[in-house]
């Protein structure tokens, strides 16, 4: 073979061989969590708090961490679709193609790199300012900050691609620029904000710098907004730094619970936003 | 839906604005260059260097994009330029699947995997074949090393650089390649000297992307790289970069005088750091796309 | 001013930035007849159509001047409400462009943003609005389904029922059939010959045969200006202008 056509094998392979190694990454990770977190997940793991000496060896269980998530998840992504959703609408349909929109859409851009320890950081001296403790509220608000970038990227997106077709019409009914944002551009754009919800979801679910600071936690469920929180991931981190093997291996159980909490978002997201874009046109 | 705009666009602003004033007791006492590069860490004795964890951070990152950006790179090519439609539509939801994994996962399946992997099998070879090669040479390795943080990072900022660098590939047209195809040239050929060519800037600007989202990373790191606050020699050396300086420390935040104002002041650092290498990559990918 | 004008226009300008699209555009439209505006491409025909229910202003960078006297009202003047202006007047794209929404939501639409009646009530204004574009038969048993599943020709009825729905005074036309087979395009101009009689329609179209069959009235324009207007029998047989005959003749050939 020539020189040339080795080469080009050479490129060929080497290109096909690097994506296989990223693959098998993925593989080996899913396969290491499933493999050993299986072991260790059992009904009581899920269903109980854990008792006093739980990260010492003893007995109990997570669910004062699966809660804590699913709670704090919930709350921070309302939060954020309860600011995002509005911004991206405004750029689209108040603001689209103008000056301010480009620098809008350029700050937030920049806010999308901002590592969670920061937000962490900031969240926590947000707390101190309004005085509050550690808690649910202050880990809601700072994962919602958090996830805000995340959601509207992936909303603003979509919400870009809706023709402006769409918008002359609605005007030229009599509607008003509030109508049409919300009644037909948003109407068109449900798979998209659907996708970024649960996406920015299965993010700051499984985000632990964002929490360290300010969601404290607990042995118990929260109760109340006030109450701090445990979350899954500070609950694999606890659970891996001590030095108890048991416990090292009751963490992959977390693990993969947390892992498996974000799959099922990620496919509710396919099929929801299916379902509730019949309409789109 | 004005307010949430203007709220969202400002609120980078008002973070990094909210950490320097936070800082400003400990900027005030001691300068900012003493701080940056300060060579002690002794909160106890008032010190407050965040030099060596600046370096940690380096050290990391280095490691990190050194074994991604090729893998990357050619993974991309393979995805943009070989992979079949109906494989790319397999493979693009994977890596969306390792970008959602989260950050506390890595860092246990490091723990598991990695760390006996360098403590095991990497460091001895390297303590027996590479002594005499600078950065490679091992003394006393436990496996908690810049070398496990730095691949763990290098497998979580893979799908950001993929991400984006396959879809600049896919975005030089068609007719480029055409063109050079029709002169003879190898698949190769046209990769390397025109796609990748009109490519470059966006490129770059992967990799600087995927260069800032390691930057940042905490937890995965924070778990493997040993946190130790001593300037590393070589890649078996544990290392303390600035996000695990800020996590393992907020404990103590509020005992000792200023040390408050310290780790607030390491979060600043480690922002500006960030968004210099943000800003500079979405900068490259805006003028790259205008040409 | 003749009595029977709904619209009046006078010394219309638009400019989009420094280019002038429109040039002192001045002409009365009649009520209850069908006008048709002729022209090459780009001459500004749909934006003169655009002018009349203040749907050219959004653009970016867009400026009106001169008057557009709807009725009794200029509906340029300071203080007017200019979604009010939008219900009056109703414009018929050329691309079908349904909401996403279902075949009832997409003719509900605009009667439910202005309150207009009740569930009972709304469900007779659809079902009389569809019964005017002759959809009716076609999709009464599936009226939640949406309206993006529509062929072309129903999508078009079904903006134009849509657009009837807000019970508007004038119906503005923008080359309503250049995207349909010729089915569903002879259906569209038999529904615009039958709804002259209770609206003043305004057609743009750049097929000339199609103005013959429906226009009572034609104006002509080209870069802008209006060139020429009048009866339709008298335009087409024998324009006073050598560049609508040109024009004319082109288009026949």
């Amino acid at each position: 073979m020539t020189r040339r056509k080795l080469l080009d094998r050479l490129l060929k392979v080497t290109s096909a061989a690097s994506m296989g190694v990223v693959v098998a990454a993925l593989a080996a990770i899913l396969w290491t969590i499933i493999s050993k977190g299986a072991k260790s997940l059992n009904w009581s793991l899920i269903t109980q708090v854990p008792k006093g000496d739980f990260y010492t060896g003893g007995g109990g269980g997570i669910a004062n961490a699966i809660l804590g998530s699913i709670y704090l998840g919930i709350g921070a992504t309302l939060l954020a679709l309860a600011i995002g959703l509005p911004t991206v609408l405004y750029l689209r349909t108040y603001a689209d193609r103008s000056r301010f929109a480009s620098v809008v859409r350029g700050l937030l851009d920049v806010l999308w790199g901002v590592p969670s320890i920061v937000f962490g950081a900031f969240g926590f001296t947000l707390m101190i300012y309004l005085g509050m403790r550690a808690s649910l509220l202050a880990g809601i608000i700072t994962v919602a900050m958090f996830e805000l970038p995340i959601m509207i990227r992936a909303m603003d997106l979509v919400m870009r691609m809706v023709p402006h077709e769409l918008d002359e019409v609605s005007y030229g009914l009599g509607a008003t620029r509030c109508e049409t944002a919300i009644k037909v551009i948003a109407r068109q754009a449900i798979p998209g904000i659907v996708t970024g919800a649960l996406l920015a979801f299965g993010r700051g679910i499984g985000d632990a710098a964002s929490v360290l600071f300010t969601a404290g936690f607990t042995d118990r469920i929260p109760e109340s907004l006030t109450q701090p929180a445990a979350t899954l991931p500070l609950a694999i981190f606890f659970q891996m730094g001590t030095p108890f093997k048991e416990v090292q291996d009751r963490a992959y159980g977390a693990a993969l619970v947390l892992v498996m909490i974000v799959l099922v978002t990620s496919v509710a997201s396919r099929v929801l936003s299916a379902r509730l874009g019949r309409y789109v046109v | 839906m004005l307010a949430t705009t203007l709220f969202s666009g400002m609120l980078v602003v008002v973070i990094a604005v909210a950490l320097y004033a936070r800082s400003r007791p400990l900027i005030a006492s001691k300068s900012l260059s003493a701080i940056i590069f300060g060579a002690n860490w002794k909160p106890s004795a008032g010190e407050f260097g965040l030099g060596p964890f600046i370096i940690g951070t380096a050290w990391v990152t280095a490691v990190a994009a050194i074994i991604a950006v090729p893998l990357c790179i050619f993974a991309s090519i393979y995805l943009a330029e070989y992979a079949a439609p109906r494989t790319r539509s397999i493979l693009k939801p994977l890596i969306d699947l390792l970008a959602g994994i989260p950050s506390v996962v890595y860092g246990a399946w490091a723990a598991l995997v990695i760390v006996p992997l360098i403590a095991d099998h990497l460091g001895p070879y390297a303590q027996a074949h590479l002594k005499r090669i600078p950065l490679l040479n091992a003394e006393y390795v436990t496996g908690y090393s810049v070398l496990a943080g730095g691949i763990v990072l290098a497998v979580m900022i893979c799908p950001v650089i993929i991400s984006v660098a396959e879809e600049v590939l896919r975005a030089v047209p068609q007719d480029y390649r055409d063109a050079s195809y029709a002169v003879g040239a190898t698949r190769l050929e046209t990769i390397t000297k025109v796609v990748i060519r009109r490519a470059l800037r966006g490129l770059m600007a992967a990799v600087v992307l995927g260069i800032s989202r390691a930057l940042g990373e905490t937890m995965a790191v924070l778990m493997v790289v040993g946190n130790v606050a001593a300037l590393p020699k070589s890649v078996f050396d544990p290392a303390y970069p600035l996000p695990a300086l800020i996590a393992n420390n907020y404990g103590e935040m509020m005992s000792i005088p200023l040390y408050d104002s310290a780790l607030l002041c390491a979060a600043l650092v480690l922002l500006v750091i960030v968004l210099f290498f943000n800003v500079a990559a979405r900068l490259v990918l805006v003028r790259g796309a205008s040409r | 001013m003749s009595d029977d004008s709904h619209i009046r226009i006078r010394d219309l300008n638009l400019f989009y930035d420094d280019a002038q699209v429109l040039k002192d555009v001045s002409v009365s439209i009649h009520s209850l007849h069908v006008t048709a505006i002729i022209g090459a491409s780009g001459c500004g025909k749909t934006s003169l159509l655009k002018c009349i229910n203040r749907l050219a202003e959004l653009a970016p960078r867009a400026r009106v001047t001169g008057e557009v006297i709807v009725g009794n009202q200029d509906i340029y003047a300071r203080g007017v409400d200019v979604t009010a202006v939008r219900k009056r007047i109703g414009l018929i794209a050329q691309k079908p462009t349904p909401l996403p929404m279902s075949i009832f939501e997409n003719v509900a639409y605009g009667p439910r943003i202005y309150g207009m009646g009740s569930k009972k009530k709304l469900r007779e204004t659809v079902e009389r609005c569809l019964k005017t574009v002759g959809l009716w038969d076609e999709v009464k048993a599936r009226l939640k389904d949406p309206a993006g599943r529509l062929s072309i020709g129903q999508q078009q009825r079904l903006c134009l029922a849509r657009g009837l729905a807000v019970e508007p005074e004038v119906l503005l036309f923008d080359e309503p059939t250049s995207s349909l087979d010729p089915n569903s395009a002879l259906r569209i101009e038999r529904a615009i010959v039958e709804l002259k009689s209770n609206y003043t329609c305004v057609v743009v179209t750049h097929n000339l045969v199609q103005a013959r069959r429906i226009a009572d009235h034609v104006l002509f324009m080209s870069d802008g200006k209006l060139v020429e207007h009048g009866a339709a029998d008298a335009m087409f047989d024998s324009p006073r202008e050598a560049q609508t005959q040109a024009y004319i003749m082109d288009e026949s050939l």
